[in-house]
């Protein structure tokens, strides 16, 4: 049977990468019915890497300081050796691609290729925030379009208007997503054509909105303003977009390219333990497949093993490498718990999972890629039997005691409050304070009034202040920042200038 | 399915850009850094980048986000004595499990600075970011002085040792493949009617098949005779001169030894060449270092006597320039190279030597030089060279002193030398 084996050295060369891709892609299509964008798959070095790195892992960005910050940043920790590159980068475009890392061995290539190329791709492919939120095939011509239309602006209007604007933008990024709404889908070529049009229409706009000067106090009734806009407005950057009274129609622009691009990283921020966990149990099942069919030795196994559990291991909350719950430990646990919940199902299994124990694995599982983000998926799926394993707690730290609480753990009583609370902490709606618009003053001032409304009383960080500047600088008029706390009282938090 | 693509090969530097823009954000804090490490560094490796810092909150990008305060629920894995309602004790702020999410790690170090490594081009460019060289007007030169060799395409004669082989030999195949041509298409001719003739039943020995014959073999020995290669051929590299900027400088070094200046004094005034030296690094190809040295009388040494051995002894300034002045005159003409000297002494002079030292300067060094610096590294009340070579600053704008105290002074008075003239 060793006839079978593709290789047993250590040393990758592309032939053996396309062997390889063309054994995993087999199982993965024909065995486990795995769905995939077309791959593309590039050989990289490790600065290479680092650059990629600094783009936050998009091939090819506009450029600004930040990026050089954290190229900066990264390089210089690499060098010293406190941190390891990350095997591989993979982007959410169509076709999908993944990049390897050069000083890599063999079997890392043949894992990184497994759980990129196949895991990640067909999460993108299938999960329904990507499906709904991002447009994998326009996003590379959508980067290039954005890269060459911020260039312009810095030629025509100084690198120094454009690098302050951007700034203001990315201390937004967060709050400039829309979270309920489809956006349109990209379109490079609909992009350029539609934006000199959009210029011009927008300009115009925002000269009428403002045209609504009050006809003057003859009348004398006091009726109070309207609030405007009339419902809270949850997409700061679209917003400001849209209504910014002093912006030019290219600052209009490039708030849409930051804006744009943070709707495109918003799926992937939601979907953290659910994406991780997918790719690495699909390298783990694809690897051990590759072995069972005898393709590959157990040379090969171990070091694809030694890899593996590094990658899934969770430290304990009281150790010195505890930096919250591993994405890749608790997805690959779920993951792999559903696999048995339906294959070898407990008693206790099919009282809390009446519909899926016993069930198809393939099924299910795919099922739950397709239709949930972290928070519902650990909330559906989360089984008593995980909870046991990794010895969850729930605390609760509240300011106005002493004393931290231990609200659950892992027994029976604790069970659902644990779930509750570990998937809230994976709500990104919850995790963010709560910013929106409430008011634009029309008739006075012009001032922009945000809001945040709090959730279990938690204030906002020290940056509230500067960021309350980086608006300012976009709207161009009074900016306040009001707080209202759950019994509906407000105050004001802060204000520019 | 999957498509393969071998990058490695493309350009690495791709965020270069963005790292000169982070560079050119925080430039002040950068120059800062830079300024002190000049001053801490030892003088023997200061050509090497520099490890420098920002603090980190000047960098930081301001979010929105939840600070410590009001109440979370956080869940940990990994209980063993924990059972549900159990008090624990608040752990110290930014500690143990204060942050979650990982936040601990990122903001306890909010005072830190965020360090990292400039490569030594950048602390260069930033060490010297305002200062221009003085009078840098590069000696331009006619006529047959300085030339470069650049390359001018490719010419059909030249020396032997120019051939370019590639183009020699695609010009033969170009001639060969031209001239034999016509020979070619007559044999396809001739070919096809032997053919028709042999398919046609004609024998071997039919005359018209035998002249044939002949006529195929003698154009095919004509095809055969083409040389393969000819002189004709023949292509050679071909360079043209430029006359170019010279790119050449000379720096005299001069410096008193005599018994008043001590190790300390030595090594200040060490620090100031260097700096200069370095300065003039980045404008020359090439740059010619003289040490001069001096008590009553001058010596040209090499640089580990100049900076280390003991004299005593007085001063007399002027055996010095009159040194200057002579290696100058003998090695460097004026029209190739840029001359610039700097003098560092305590000031100590034999009175009567003052004037003469001024009349060298105004009368002989001056004319030939880009620019002369003095430093007087002295706590002192100035003596009489000082007054002496305030008569040559008025008389020669390229001419410049200034007084040194003590380390910290040095390079802020180099800046000043040096600095960017106002257009």
């Amino acid at each position: 049977m060793s006839s079978r084996i593709i290789s047993e050295s250590l040393e990758w060369t592309f032939p053996l990468l396309e062997r390889f891709d063309h054994e995993i892609g087999r199982i993965a299509r024909d065995v486990y019915g795995l769905d995939t964008y077309a791959n593309q798959i590039e050989v990289i070095t490790s600065e290479q890497m680092i650059d990629a790195y600094s783009s936050v892992g998009l091939p090819i960005n506009y450029q600004h300081w930040s990026f050089g910050k954290q190229f900066v940043a990264t390089e210089q920790t690499y060098r010293r050796g406190q941190m390891g590159l990350a095997y591989e980068i993979v982007i959410n475009s169509d076709p999908c691609i993944a990049y390897l890392m050069e000083e890599n061995t063999l079997p890392m290539q043949a894992l990184v290729i497994a759980h990129a190329s196949y895991g990640h791709n067909s999460f993108f492919k299938g999960n329904y925030l990507f499906r709904t939120w991002t447009s994998a095939d326009a996003i590379i011509d959508y980067l290039v379009f954005a890269r060459r239309f911020i260039a312009e602006c810095e030629e025509r209007h100084g690198e120094e208007a454009v690098e302050l604007l951007l700034d203001s933008c990315h201390a937004l990024m967060n709050q400039g997503v829309d979270r309920y709404k489809r956006p349109s889908p990209l379109s490079m070529a609909e992009e350029q054509r539609r934006q000199e049009e959009r210029a011009a229409y927008l300009q115009s706009q925002v000269n009428d909105l403002w045209r609504t000067l009050p006809p003057g106090p003859e009348i004398g009734d006091e009726q109070r303003e309207e609030r405007w806009p009339e419902e809270p407005q949850e997409n700061l950057l679209y917003f400001i977009e849209k209504n910014a009274p002093l912006l030019e129609p290219w600052q209009r622009e490039i708030v849409r390219i930051v804006r744009r691009i943070a709707q495109y990283f918003y799926p992937q921020r939601q979907t953290q333990v659910m994406n991780e966990g997918w790719a690495t149990f699909w390298h783990y099942t694809l690897m051990n497949h590759l072995y069972d069919e005898g393709l590959v030795g157990d040379g090969f196994m171990m070091e694809f093993l030694q890899s593996h559990t590094g990658v899934i291991y969770q430290p304990e909350f009281d150790k010195p490498y505890f930096n919250g719950i591993n994405p890749y430990a608790l997805g690959f646990a779920m993951m792999r718990d559903i696999r048995r919940i339906c294959e070898q199902p407990t008693e206790e299994d099919r009282e809390w999972f009446p519909d899926i124990a016993g069930g198809d694995w393939l099924q299910v599982l795919d099922f739950a890629m397709r239709n949930f983000k972290d928070e519902s998926f650990i909330a559906q799926y989360l089984s008593p039997r995980l909870m046991r394993e990794f010895h969850l707690f729930a605390v609760r730290d509240d300011d106005r005691e002493e004393q931290l609480e231990v609200t659950a753990i892992h027994e029976e009583q604790g069970y659902r409050a644990l779930r509750q609370a570990l998937a809230e902490q994976y709500n990104l709606g919850s995790r963010e304070p709560n910013v929106q618009v409430y008011h634009v003053d029309r008739r006075g001032d012009r001032s922009l009034t945000l809001r945040h409304f709090r959730h279990n009383r938690r204030p906002l960080g020290d940056s509230a202040d500067e960021v309350l500047r980086h608006v300012h600088r976009l709207w161009g008029f009074k900016v306040r920042l009001e707080s209202v706390d759950e019994q509906g009282r407000v105050q004001l938090v802060g204000e520019c200038p | 399915m999957s498509h393969f693509i071998d990058r490695r090969l493309n350009g690495r530097n791709k965020s270069a850009v963005n790292r000169q823009r982070f560079i050119r954000r925080y430039k002040s804090q950068l120059k800062r850094s830079v300024a002190e490490a000049v001053n801490k560094r030892s003088i023997t490796d200061i050509e090497s980048g520099e490890r420098v810092g920002i603090p980190a909150r000047d960098i930081s990008e301001p979010l929105l986000h939840h600070s410590s305060g009001g109440t979370r629920d956080q869940v940990y894995p990994g209980n063993r004595e924990f059972e549900t309602g159990d008090r624990i004790r608040r752990p110290p702020a930014g500690g143990g499990q204060g942050g979650g999410q990982g936040k601990a790690s990122k903001d306890g170090r909010g005072e830190d600075d965020f360090v990292f490594e400039l490569s030594r081009e950048e602390f260069m460019d930033l060490l010297f970011e305002d200062l221009a060289l003085p009078n840098l007007v590069r000696n331009q030169l006619m006529g047959s002085t300085e030339f470069k060799s650049v390359r001018a395409g490719y010419a059909t004669d030249g020396a032997p040792s120019n051939i370019d082989v590639v183009r020699s030999l695609k010009g033969a195949i170009a001639r060969r493949t031209a001239l034999g041509a016509p020979s070619r298409a007559r044999i396809r001719e001739l070919e096809e009617e032997l053919a028709a003739l042999l398919a046609g039943g004609a024998g071997e020995r039919d005359a018209r098949v035998v002249a044939l014959r002949e006529e195929i073999d003698a154009l095919k020995t004509r095809i055969a005779a083409l040389p393969f290669i000819d002189s004709f051929d023949l292509r050679y590299q071909s360079f043209t001169k430029q006359p170019e900027p010279t790119s050449k400088a000379v720096m005299l070094c001069i410096m008193d030894v005599s018994g008043s200046m001590d190790q300390v004094r030595k090594n200040l005034a060490k620090r100031f060449f260097i700096l200069l030296y370095l300065f003039l690094q980045r404008n020359y190809d090439q740059i010619d270092l003289v040490f001069i040295r001096h008590h009553t009388i001058a010596q040209e040494v090499d640089e580990q006597d100049f900076f280390y051995s003991r004299e005593t002894g007085g001063t007399v300034v002027s055996s010095a320039l009159n040194l200057a002045h002579e290696v100058l005159r003998e090695r460097y003409d004026p029209s190739v190279w840029n001359i610039y000297a700097a003098q560092a002494s305590d000031g100590d002079n034999w009175d009567s030597d003052s004037n003469i030292c001024r009349d060298i300067l105004v009368d002989k060094l001056m004319p030939l030089m880009r620019y002369f610096a003095y430093v007087e590294i002295t706590p002192r009340q100035h003596q009489s060279l000082w007054y002496a070579y305030q008569e040559v600053m008025e008389l020669h704008p390229h001419f410049a002193m200034q007084e040194i105290d003590g380390m910290e002074d040095i390079f802020p008075v180099f800046r000043e030398l040096f600095r960017r003239e106002p257009a």
